[in-house]
């Protein structure tokens, strides 16, 4: 359904990749590896519309993302190096409004449900600056449960997160996978979802 | 889950950065007590003459209006850019012109409604007439929101660059002195017993302008600023 052909990506004068070329289906997930620098978080920056590709189409449902626009973004959520979360609002208020602006209403119940289950409780109403760097990014992984898009682009989504967080964002992919999603994804940390395979693009 | 209509999504936005406004006072009331110091330290230079004050009045005010807006525009967009936020927005499902149009306004109620509401109190020193004053006020809301819409496409453009402060000024007055032409304008005509409407028209027009173009080339300007 996301279909990659020959694309090209470059940051100032250095080639990142070129004739780069995949398909991702649903139910599939799919891992970029490489080393830093190699590439990775441009590549999924350049899915998401932000970069430009030198070369090549992206295309969602065979038709190309430029076109589509909005409708694609719809459908993709994106969960970069930084958070988008707020310092002075709080967990709640931060994830009502991104799922607000990813054009979802979401009540007061649902969202405490979803910051609950991110295991936020209790800090649900505490502005996100007194939280810990795991927490706050808790707050920002926290979208992924209350998205209903098809597509998920997540960089690094693993960083400053402790060990049960990590089997939560396993057990969360695995569920998305199982509704016919589509996971893309980097990162440096092993990443098991069971019962999938698990695809890999390297970058060199 | 129920999808968000453009209006919804308008307020959101809106409502957000009232919010965090609210929580940051210190930024707002930096904009305006510059407004007030600026306003209020020329009676004090210039010396008590009457008929002097009241010729510089609507200049003085509308400058230190300008100036105060350009003081605020930094932070139109360099903490979402920051955080992240920014890159959220642009990949709302909705137009990225309206979200735009959203935050311009949030900074308009912030950083120029309370300059507009001040703006009598310190005309009071130049000892304006109430007419005058009237059609000041008239003009700054007609104006202030013009500058705020100019400046989002020099905060856009210079999103990210190191003393980008000092660039945005230096691409955004330039494009800011009709305003200041007719805004001073009017309050000159009034003062001389001929009509401001003509002034305040065009001060409109500019506003409509401003609110037809400006949004969409911000728009722009960000996914540019973004790559």
């Amino acid at each position: 359904m996301l279909e990659v052909s020959n694309l090209a990506c470059s940051r100032g004068d250095h080639r990142l990749f070129s004739g780069l070329r995949f398909a991702l289906y649903p139910g599939q997930i799919m891992q970029v590896q490489g080393e830093n620098g190699s590439g990775k978080t441009s590549l999924l920056r350049t899915l998401c519309g932000f970069l430009m590709p030198d070369e090549g189409v992206i295309a969602w449902r065979g038709e190309s993302i430029r076109d589509l626009d909005e409708e694609y973004y719809a459908e993709m959520l994106y969960l970069g190096h930084l958070n988008a979360i707020k310092d002075e609002l709080s967990a709640l208020e931060n994830l009502r409004i991104s799922a607000g602006l990813a054009g979802v209403e979401l009540d007061e119940k649902a969202a405490i449900a979803a910051l609950r289950r991110i295991g936020l409780r209790g800090r649900e109403r505490l502005p996100t600056k007194v939280l810990s760097q795991g927490q706050r990014r808790r707050v920002a992984l926290a979208r992924l449960l209350v998205s209903d898009a098809k597509l998920w682009v997540l960089d690094e989504p693993l960083t400053a997160l402790d060990v049960g967080a990590v089997a939560l964002i396993q057990e969360l992919i695995a569920e998305h996978l199982a509704r016919q999603g589509m996971v893309i994804f980097t990162t440096h940390q092993p990443l098991q979802v069971a019962g999938v395979e698990m695809h890999g693009l390297s970058l060199s | 889950m129920k999808k968000s209509t453009l209006l919804a999504l308008l307020v959101l936005v809106i409502r957000r950065d009232l919010l965090l406004a609210m929580r940051r006072r210190a930024d707002v009331l930096t904009t305006l007590i510059f407004f007030v110091m600026v306003v209020s330290l020329f009676p004090l230079g210039v010396g008590p003459e009457m008929d002097m004050l009241r010729k510089m009045a609507a200049g003085v005010l509308w400058v230190a209006a300008l100036l105060s807006s350009m003081l605020s525009l930094g932070r139109l967009f360099s903490a979402d850019y920051l955080d992240g936020t920014l890159e959220q927005m642009m990949l709302a499902p909705q137009s990225l012109s309206m979200l735009v149009l959203g935050k311009i306004a949030a900074h308009w109620l912030v950083s120029g409604l309370p300059l507009v509401l001040m703006a009598p109190v310190l005309g009071i020193q130049f000892d304006m007439s109430a007419q005058a004053l009237g059609v000041l006020v008239i003009g700054l809301l007609l104006g202030t929101p013009v500058l705020s819409m100019i400046g989002a496409i020099g905060a856009a453009l210079t999103l990210g660059l190191r003393g980008g402060g000092v660039l945005l000024s230096l691409l955004v007055l330039p494009l800011c002195i009709p305003v200041l032409i007719f805004g001073t304008g009017a309050v000159e005509a009034v003062s001389t017993g001929l009509s401001a409407v003509s002034h305040l028209s065009l001060l409109g027009a500019l506003l409509m302008l401003a609110l037809v173009s400006t949004p969409w080339v911000t728009a722009q300007a960000l996914r540019i600023s973004m790559e």
